[in-house]
């Protein structure tokens, strides 16, 4: 899948597993900051990453010190989805 | 003398203040949750995030501490909170999550407390919080329990009142009660309490 496709997946997703009705998902910014100033998420919305990227692209982060680095924006998941998901 | 300054009721898809009765038929707990906060006109991007319970609760405060400084009351402004159901609303999804994978945002909220919890957040109240389970709405104890924080030299404030919510039912009064008397405001007592859950 291509890099784009992904992302609009992947903010759709977002959207809809953090319950964020109040943001349209075309409305996320590719390389926006998905915590504190960026998107505003907290550290229950990154278990729930978690989840997602396992369930949705059968990806599971194998160190945990990566997770900020994963969870910058949309494009950082997107790169690590398609580098790590299992075939 | 304490007084009940301001209160808000929702039952039976109805909402209930001082100045507003709105009623808001739904056919489920998530639209009837969602459309009083549209119709409110309330904006806390994080509701949508918040169990039932915690919305409800959310509403409410919103319009009973509207205009209230909280801050002026610092530690002294405190939040007492009662159900009978505890969270078992939200405990009962999440058992349902487990089957596929458990939803960590649907765990946090498996504790009755949290609805105090984001209150006391999004309003900044820094005093005394106290969360009782009894088998129904009581009254006496609520009473009791909001004079001994009010006693004392200096203003005193507290929020208090009933957060329940189970499958389609939803049960909520919240009040303000201050240890001084306001034009219109309701004294802190027995009869007047149980008037106001009754509405």
């Amino acid at each position: 899948m291509k890099i784009e496709s992904l992302m609009a997946d992947l903010k759709k997703q977002i959207v809809e597993a953090l319950n964020l009705r109040h943001i349209n998902p075309d409305d996320i910014g590719d390389d926006q900051a998905l915590f504190v100033d960026g998107l505003g998420l907290d550290s229950i919305d990154a278990l729930e990453l978690i989840v997602l990227l396992q369930q949705k692209h059968n990806t599971k982060i194998a160190n945990a010190q990566d997770g900020p680095k994963i969870f910058k924006s949309v494009r950082t998941m997107a790169e690590y989805i398609q580098a790590n998901a299992s075939r | 003398m304490n007084s009940i300054t301001s209160f808000c009721r929702i039952r039976n898809n109805r909402f209930t203040t001082e100045q507003l009765v709105i009623e808001h038929p739904a056919a489920s707990k998530d639209e009837f949750s969602i459309g009083l906060y549209e119709r409110l006109q309330l904006n806390y991007p994080k509701f949508y995030k918040m169990d039932q319970q915690c919305r409800l609760g959310y509403i409410a405060s919103e319009l009973v501490l509207k205009g209230v400084d909280v801050s002026a009351y610092a530690d002294s402004f405190s939040l007492v909170l009662s159900n009978a159901d505890g969270s078992l609303d939200t405990d009962l999804r999440f058992q349902q999550s487990i089957s596929s994978v458990a939803s960590p945002s649907l765990f946090v909220y498996t504790l009755p407390s949290m609805v105090a919890g984001e209150i006391c957040i999004r309003h900044k109240i820094k005093g005394e919080n106290a969360f009782f389970v009894t088998p129904s709405f009581n009254a006496e104890l609520l009473i009791e329990y909001v004079d001994s924080l009010l006693a004392g030299p200096g203003d005193h404030a507290c929020l208090a009142g009933w957060v329940n919510v189970l499958d389609a039912q939803h049960d909520i009064l919240l009040y303000l009660v201050e240890n001084r008397r306001v034009n219109g405001s309701r004294a802190h007592n027995m009869n007047e309490l149980n008037k106001l859950y009754g509405q």
